[in-house]
């Protein structure tokens, strides 16, 4: 019924003009996106191009919730000092957002935050680098930034994932090396001994599969298996030698003993291929964990919550990693969160305020950090806090012990080792395979992983 | 009503058929608003859809094109980019996991939606259709991510609603649940139960566009449900049908939210580099190579134009009836 409209023009010319302006607007639009404004930087005194310096300006720093706290204390011990606090995830589980979010930036070449929490300790590999058309994020921290007696306040070592080149981007917020957490009840009960070599440890495993099965010695489930057993094995899974270095051989004797050992336990029930914050790990093995290698925070994570196994006050205790026999100890990390200071920040000031604050003050470090810390001068105090809570059974001086025997061999390249190991092996050992049998496939996903990342593998 | 006669010549003269009761006004302005004020309001009407299509679709596929074919520096670099996307290690496995998962998923939507719509058609009671229709769409209602979220608690037997069926097909734990073998399904049965609730409501509708004295033909000729469904309402449905194909292939060509929440949620059992999205993704912000990233978003682009095309000619979605 509707008559057809009478028309002046042609739709199809109209079409076509309209075409035509859009296409110029593109070009206009990519011309204005092309001629972005280029920053005004000057060689500054602190080893890297500096800003124009605007004192009292407020500083943006990024946080996750649980460093929330930090920024917190920091306003109620400085409250002259203006910050504004911005909250995302810290980068953690692989979610990368920290580079995600700079490398915007760095196309805009602007919105830079002052200073930024991660969770992952391989953003130096990064962040220590020029991107095109601009300058590296991380503000160099021994060039004069931060004074050398509090960089040298570090426990040993602890700055290595930091350190690129000889210099240092970040500062380390806490350890995470793995020490052998055990359950000093059940060891009792049983009459076991605590194992102190991975051979020991094995005959262990053995002998609770066979006298107590159902009970645990170790999980291999989870992404960062790697990096506690691998790692503490001297596997030669990722050797960062330079800057887009690396060496892989994950074939070696070192790295097949420690299959090896894995796949014996595994197959026997000892070691379980749950992954530790799964509900099911909690299901079947709450109070039945009678020995577990893993990084210091699994204390507070997994045997001291209520979300997790929440074992008991007096029970669990600390040991020094175990070490092969003959050999000596040396033992993996798994994480432990940095602070950056941006090389873009306008107030390096109160940046370096916030951060030297964040990662070395009694306040955060040693009242509120739930890890350990890795100020030495905060470590020893933490521990000590912790002994006194009467949570652990025995003393934690493990934990200050094995601070600085985290084997240096295995680097911390831009891409995350973590995700490499969860892609290729996991899948293959929650369903009936073997580590030995990966083993080689694994470092192949490594070499190309780090080819794609623009490293020479050697 | 006798005011009205005299404007009922003059209105018939502009080409409108007045309606009884109307004032002469106001069918006098509707024959005006034909004209072309009404031609120039349809432009206003698509000028907003115009503007948005072009600021985030036209634009940045420009943009994207401009730098895949250019260095990082702006420079020319003819195809490098794509020489270099296509032999990257990752780039083939996610065409497989992508194409394989498209099959699947395209084939289970196009056969099961069209099936449920039959039969939710065919239901004769009334409440239990309008129901049914309601329960199947709900899900849609979610949002892409956060219905991602719930299904990473149904995928996990040790907590989900249905573990012991997930215990019968063999799966004791969350990682064995998503093992990579079994992602295309997996991911194929979480955009099934999100998206297909929102197209049986679709198909019901264009099932319900079927004129009855056709279906009433069909019925005097002694056809069948089978019969009138596949002699009668399949051939009426299938510009709705290559239709869903379309929009379906779209977003299935660009799945990226369902690996990447599992990766973050397994911690890497999923790669993160499962989709040719996530891969463009990575090579943005993890390798910091837009023009590699802006390669493999147009290599996608002309997949997914070319097939869409095959949909278009097949469904005849631009012929007139």
């Amino acid at each position: 019924m509707v008559q057809a409209p009478e028309r002046t023009h042609s739709p199809r010319r109209r079409f076509r003009s309209l075409a035509l302006l859009s296409g110029a607007a593109a070009i206009a639009l990519l011309a204005a996106g092309c001629a972005g404004g280029s920053s005004s930087a000057s060689n500054g005194e602190f080893g890297f191009p500096e800003t124009e310096q605007q004192a009292d300006s407020t500083i943006t720093v990024w946080v996750d919730n649980t460093r929330v706290a930090a920024a917190d204390a920091f306003k109620a011990a400085n409250p002259d000092v203006p910050i504004d606090v911005v909250t995302y995830d810290g980068s953690a589980n692989g979610s990368n957002s920290f580079q995600t979010k700079i490398q915007l930036f760095d196309k805009a070449k602007k919105g830079w935050p002052d200073v930024v929490w991660s969770t992952q300790t391989n953003d130096a590999a990064w962040a220590s680098q020029t991107t095109p058309g601009s300058q590296p994020f991380a503000a160099q921290l021994d060039g004069g930034l931060v004074d050398s007696e509090l960089i040298d306040g570090f426990t040993p070592g602890s700055l290595d994932p930091c350190t690129v080149d000889g210099k240092v981007y970040c500062l380390r917020n806490d350890l995470a090396q793995n020490v052998l957490w055990y359950d000093k009840t059940l060891f009792d009960q049983f009459g076991y001994t605590l194992p102190t070599t991975w051979e020991e440890y094995q005959e262990l495993g053995e002998k609770v599969a066979s006298e107590h099965p159902g009970y645990i010695i170790g999980a291999a489930g989870d992404a960062w298996t790697p990096e506690i057993y691998m790692w503490a094995s001297k596997c030669q899974a990722g050797d960062v030698t330079a800057v887009r270095e690396i060496t892989v051989d994950t074939t070696s004797e070192e790295c097949q003993r420690m299959a090896d050992l894995l796949d014996t336990t595994i197959a026997n029930g000892s070691v379980t291929t749950e992954s530790v914050f799964s509900p099911s790990f909690v299901q079947k093995y709450a109070g039945k964990v009678l020995a577990m290698p893993g990084p210091v925070w699994y204390s507070g994570a997994i045997f001291n919550s209520p979300d997790s196994l929440n074992v008991p006050a007096g029970q669990i205790g600390a040991a020094t990693p175990l070490t092969w026999d003959g050999e000596d100890v040396v033992t993996g990390n798994v994480g432990g969160g940095t602070w950056y200071i941006s090389s873009h920040s306008a107030n390096l000031a109160s940046a370096k305020k916030f951060v030297e604050f964040a990662a070395t003050s009694d306040e955060y470090q040693v009242e509120l950090n739930p890890g350990l810390p890795a100020f030495a001068a905060a470590g020893e105090k933490w521990v000590a806090k912790q002994a006194d809570s009467g949570y652990f059974a025995g003393d934690l001086s493990a934990l200050t012990d094995s601070a600085s025997l985290v084997w240096s061999g295995w680097g911390s390249p831009t891409f995350s080792q973590e995700a490499v190991w969860a892609k290729t092996v996991t899948p293959v050992i929650t369903s009936g395979g073997t580590v030995s049998d990966t083993l080689e496939e694994w470092g192949q996903a490594i070499k190309d992983q780090a080819q794609v990342n623009g490293y020479k593998v050697g | 009503m006798t005011a009205t006669v005299p404007d009922v010549e003059a209105t018939a003269a502009a080409g409108v058929t007045p309606r009884l009761g109307r004032s002469p006004r106001r069918a006098g302005r509707a024959s005006v608003r034909r004209s072309p004020v009404k031609n120039r309001m349809g432009y206003v009407f698509v000028s907003g859809y115009t503007v948005l299509m072009l600021v985030f679709g036209v634009f940045p596929a420009l943009y994207a094109l401009v730098l895949s074919v250019t260095t990082i520096d702006g420079s020319f670099a003819g195809f490098d980019n794509f020489a270099k996307v296509l032999g990257d290690y990752r780039f083939l496995p996610a065409v497989g996991h992508v194409a394989v998962y498209l099959v699947i998923w395209l084939v289970s939507l196009l056969v099961l939606v069209v099936l449920l719509a039959l039969v939710v058609h065919a239901i004769r009671i009334r409440w239990l259709s309008n129901a049914s229709r309601f329960i199947f769409y709900i899900p849609g209602a979610l949002a892409g991510a956060s219905s991602v979220m719930l299904w990473l608690f149904v995928l996990d037997p040790s907590v989900s609603p249905v573990g012991w069926l997930l215990e019968a097909f063999g799966f004791e734990s969350f990682v064995q649940t998503i093992n990579p073998a079994n992602l295309p399904v997996v991911f194929t049965v979480i955009a099934f139960w999100t998206g297909a609730g929102g197209w049986i409501v679709i198909m019901y509708g264009a099932l319900n566009n079927i004129p009855e004295e056709v279906m009433e033909a069909a019925k005097i000729d002694g056809a069948n449900a089978v019969q009138t469904a596949v002699r009668i309402q399949l051939p009426m449905m299938k510009k709705w049908i290559a239709y869903m194909g379309i929009m379906s292939l779209a977003a299935g060509t660009q799945l990226f939210v369902e690996p990447q929440l599992l990766s973050q949620a397994s911690n890497a059992v999923v790669a993160n580099d499962y989709s040719l999205n996530q891969l463009a993704y990575l090579y943005a912000f993890q390798q910091n190579d837009f023009n590699g990233s802006a390669a493999i978003s147009i290599l996608l682009l002309v997949i997914a134009l070319a097939l869409s095309a095959f949909f278009v000619a097949r469904g005849g979605l631009f012929e007139k009836d």
